[in-house]
């Protein structure tokens, strides 16, 4: 009941929150001067194509550029009428991309889903690495162990993830014959979903997860490692100890309970940062996710793209949180209870 | 026959260094309490540790032999295989730890961390499980067995964890319980009920006890033998009643010697008659507004209500009272770090007939030379030095910050100051943790005194020190009174500690003074039954003085549960009364 509560009261704040970021998404972008029409349009007069500039002032009238920049702002979220009456975020259309001459929908459509596999796989695969590395690295801590698991995680920190991309598709090519590049095989493109398929994508999946997921792995590892050993020190493992308990059976049960914390709060940074940080990877091993997109569309002030792509790192940010937040109540009395009376 | 616990020439140590236990040996019959006796470094605890092998990881056993003679085990506990050291752990042997608050984990329900034992050594099923741990928790005094099965440490006091960690001990039915200083973390009322309990627990179930402690107080109102320990050797060893009644080994002496004690009083005070007040406390409340956070109501907490007090010049003024009593809140609204509830008022004369200060409404000038005429010395000297300034550093700091003096100057009053505490100026250049706990206070006293305060406001300062040391405190405390002319603001949890250096006592509970008197007149003719727990709770190093449990079981519980005369709910009180010239009491008329 009490969580259900909280749920409700974190969803709204959510909401709250998504719309402060929409604001200061369409503020930042629109901070240089111009945008891309205007920049179009004295490209087309310096070179004389006066035909061209038409079509150009239409999709300024048809996006609402030619007016103030609060008026634009609503008719992008759509609480406010277009020249086309109400259609924005909020009605599911996302904008045109003028760079790419077609609807944000359309372009990012697929990568959308794509991006959110290959980030969800990287994540899990952070998690699958670093929990059992940072638990043994602790309970051994001081021995080849902790060191070894140390030295794998520097390593992966300290190698720039292109590089590693490079390496590995040289020799997984090689030894492992797996696929260079892509998220599937060229001919399951725009093909709709079949088991052959999976199996592409699932097998193309198998680089990118380590490279993107290696460095959060490594991190997340110390992090693990560092907690562990302050709550190995506290007074109630020795109490565990003392009644008995088996060690592997009480590291599971007690220290490691309390430094899941830090561990389940990370969640919610995890996902935007490897969204963020998987851009350069993606343009490195030709992933379709949405990363070049955000790319290109920066830098041609693309900006119904832009704007789309930011809000829905955004949106994966806000999830993540919330997600965290919501495993911290059921995973800690402390908090749950922390306004009970007493 | 062979004793339960043989303990022999054991010797443990750190690296390279000289063992800091050195072939000690005793041993623990069946049914007996042995109480291990030390201040802090002398080994006790290490000694009790190595029982059941949880050392830290660098201390190496360098020899002895540790015979545990159980029912069903023999065996030589420093050389039993691991596993089979498990099978005695928490079943034949248990402990229980000094910190009440940490040894349990906060994030399971302690029906859960005690009912572990019984699944770990006993096949048992889970109902049967829970029926012997609501009926263990019926004996340690839990009200509602059922709700402590279901509530977290965090929900509890510290003696309601401190009963969970023994039943957790004692669900198992051990033949031996290690209790590492039990009750040092706890409140001397709450000490009292839960040495009683186990006590009690002992008698029922025919079990031994090694207690760790240093107060020889506990030991005189648990132990049958004693073994009497300081750095790393066995010093003296014998029964109770022969090492209290008539201890052989100078140390021993001077370990009774320093106990503190509530003295005799053959008759009460007069009333003082002087009435310079340097520090008056008019009609302070203070209640904070906690939030609950989310859409909970706001909860007002009244830390301390109504409190009236005078501090007169060049003497002591003690506030006694447990946690939670609101003790420490009037330190600090008298310190002005916390403004009062509209009403009541601090003023402070720093001098006969100067101009009074009142402490929440100052102007700037005026704060500065307030906080230079008030100074605080606090409870733990470990973390109230910094650990990076030199000696010098953190003696001279105070007087730059009023900038008072030259550097030369100062440096001498900082030399000064330490010679005043006892001290040597050779040490000002020299790091805090060059210096034992006792040292560090001393430190910390002196850099209350190189501003020439008028007063001192002493929150705790003897409590985390060894017995011995804390006596040589107050020795200190009170000389520099009567050197300097100071007068001291003292709180204290320790009614003994008081006995000795206060001129005024104030006893507090649940926010209010109950009982305020010299302290002469108060151990002469306690009234109040909360004071009168007070006393009775104190253990003291005397066999013929055993603590009267139904006394403090009198006093020690809520407000509501006095006698008629002073009982009252919340925050509705009954006045302070005048009983007899000098000696007020809260009660009904």
């Amino acid at each position: 009941m009490m969580l259900l509560r909280y749920a409700v009261f974190r969803l709204l704040s959510m909401l709250l929150t998504l719309w402060v970021v929409s604001i200061l998404v369409f503020i930042i972008i629109n901070l240089p001067p111009g945008d891309y029409l205007s920049n179009q349009i004295a490209e087309l007069r310096a070179t004389g194509q006066a035909e061209g500039i038409a079509k150009v002032e239409f999709l300024r009238k048809e996006y609402a550029l030619d007016r103030p920049i609060w008026e634009q702002y609503f008719i992008w979220v759509g609480m406010m009428p277009g020249p086309n009456g109400f259609s924005g975020l909020l009605q599911g259309d996302f904008g045109w991309s003028f760079e790419f001459d077609r609807p944000v929908g359309d372009i990012v459509g697929d990568a959308l889903w794509l991006t959110v596999l290959v980030n969800l796989a990287a994540v899990l695969f952070v998690y699958a690495v670093a929990l059992p590395l940072g638990i043994l690295a602790a309970a051994k801590s001081e021995t080849w162990v902790d060191y070894t698991a140390g030295f794998i995680g520097y390593l992966g920190l300290a190698t720039p993830n292109f590089l590693l991309a490079l390496i590995l598709f040289y020799y997984g090519n090689k030894y492992f014959d797996l696929p260079i590049g892509g998220l599937m095989g060229p001919e399951f493109e725009g093909e709709p979903m079949s088991w052959d398929k999976v199996k592409s994508i699932l097998l193309h999946l198998i680089v990118p997860t380590f490279v993107i997921g290696t460095s959060g792995a490594a991190a997340m590892m110390q992090r693990l490692r560092a907690n562990m050993l302050d709550e190995l020190s506290k007074p109630y493992v020795e109490t565990a100890i003392a009644k008995g308990m088996a060690p592997s059976r009480m590291l599971a049960k007690y220290p490691l309970r309390m430094a899941f914390n830090p561990f389940v709060a990370d969640i919610g940074n995890l996902l935007p940062a490897m969204v963020s940080g998987s851009v350069l990877v993606s343009v490195v091993l030709g992933l379709q996710t949405i990363g070049p997109s955000l790319l290109t569309a920066l830098k041609s002030q693309d900006q119904f793209l832009a704007a789309f792509v930011l809000m829905f790192v955004a949106l994966l940010t806000l999830i993540g949180t919330m997600v965290s937040d919501l495993l911290l109540v059921l995973l800690d009395p402390r908090i749950r209870y922390g306004g009970r009376e007493t | 026959m062979t004793s339960l616990l043989e303990v022999e020439a054991l010797t443990i140590g750190f690296g390279d260094a000289p063992p800091v236990v050195s072939d000690v040996s005793f041993a623990v019959e069946a049914g007996q309490t042995m109480a291990l006796v030390g201040e802090s470094g002398s080994g006790k605890t290490l000694t009790c540790r190595s029982v059941l092998r949880i050392l830290p990881e660098a201390a190496q056993v360098r020899g002895g032999r540790i015979q545990f003679s159980g029912s069903a085990h023999q065996v030589d506990l420093l050389k039993a295989p691991e596993r089979q050291l498990r099978s005695i752990r928490g079943d034949r042997i248990a402990m229980i730890f000094q910190e009440p608050m940490r040894s349990l984990s906060p994030l399971h329900r302690l029906g859960n961390q005690v009912s572990e034992v019984l699944r770990l050594h006993r096949s048992m099923g889970p109902t049967e499980a829970k029926r012997r741990v609501l009926e263990q928790f019926e004996k340690v005094g839990f009200a509602d067995a059922e709700r402590a099965w279901r509530s977290y440490p965090f929900e509890m006091s510290g003696g309601m964890r401190q009963r969970a960690m023994i039943a957790m001990a004692m669900v198992a039915q051990p033949e031996l319980l290690i209790a590492d200083e039990p009750t040092t973390a706890l409140d001397v009322t709450t000490q009292a009920q839960v040495l009683g309990l186990i006590n009690r627990l002992k008698e029922d179930t025919g079990m031994a006890v090694i207690l760790v402690t240093h107060d020889l107080g506990v030991v005189a109102n648990m132990a049958q033998h004693i073994v009497v320990m300081n750095k790393g050797r066995v010093m003296e060893a014998g029964s109770a009643a022969d090492v209290l009644g008539a201890p052989a080994h100078g140390y021993t002496k001077k370990l009774i010697a320093a106990a503190p004690m509530i003295p005799d009083v053959a008759a009460p005070a007069k009333p003082a008659t002087g009435k310079d007040v340097i520090l008056d406390i008019k009609n302070v409340t203070k209640s904070f507004t906690m939030r609950a956070g989310g859409w909970r109501k706001p909860v007002v907490v009244t830390a301390c209500k109504d409190v009236n007090l005078q501090v007169l010049r060049g003497k002591t003024l003690a506030v006694v009272g447990e946690s939670g009593s609101g003790k420490t809140t009037c330190a600090r609204v008298a310190l002005g770090a916390e403004r009062p509830d509209p009403g009541g008022e601090v003023i402070f004369a720093p001098a006969v007939g100067a101009a009074q200060i009142a402490v929440h409404d100052m102007t700037p000038t005026e704060r500065t030379a307030f906080q230079r005429q008030a100074q605080m010395v606090f409870q733990d000297p470990y973390s109230s030095l910094s650990p990076r300034m030199r000696v010098m550093e953190a003696l001279t700091e105070p007087m730059e910050i009023h900038r008072l003096g030259s550097r030369s100057e100062r440096r001498d009053k900082a030399a000064e100051m330490i010679r005043w505490v006892g001290l040597d100026p050779e040490m000002l250049n020299r790091y805090p943790h060059a210096f034992s706990g006792g040292q560090r206070q001393r430190l910390s006293i002196a850099r209350a005194l190189t501003l020439d305060p008028k007063l001192l406001v002493c929150d705790e300062p003897t409590s985390a020190l060894d017995v011995s040391v804390q006596d040589q405190i107050l020795s200190l405390l009170e000389d520099i009174r009567d050197r300097a002319n100071l007068s001291y603001l003292f709180i204290s949890h320790d009614l003994a500690v008081v006995a000795r250096i206060a001129d005024e006592v104030a006893v507090m509970r649940a926010g209010v003074i109950v009982e305020q008197a010299p302290p002469d007149t108060l151990f002469y003719n306690p009234r109040h039954p909360y004071t009168k727990a007070l006393i009775a709770a104190q253990p003291e190093p005397d066999l013929a003085r055993p603590i009267d449990l139904e006394l403090v079981s009198k006093g020690a519980g809520a407000p509501t549960t006095w006698p008629e005369m002073f009982r009252f709910d919340g925050t509705s009180a009954p006045a302070l009364r005048e009983l007899e010239p000098g000696h007020m009491v809260r009660c009904h008329a």
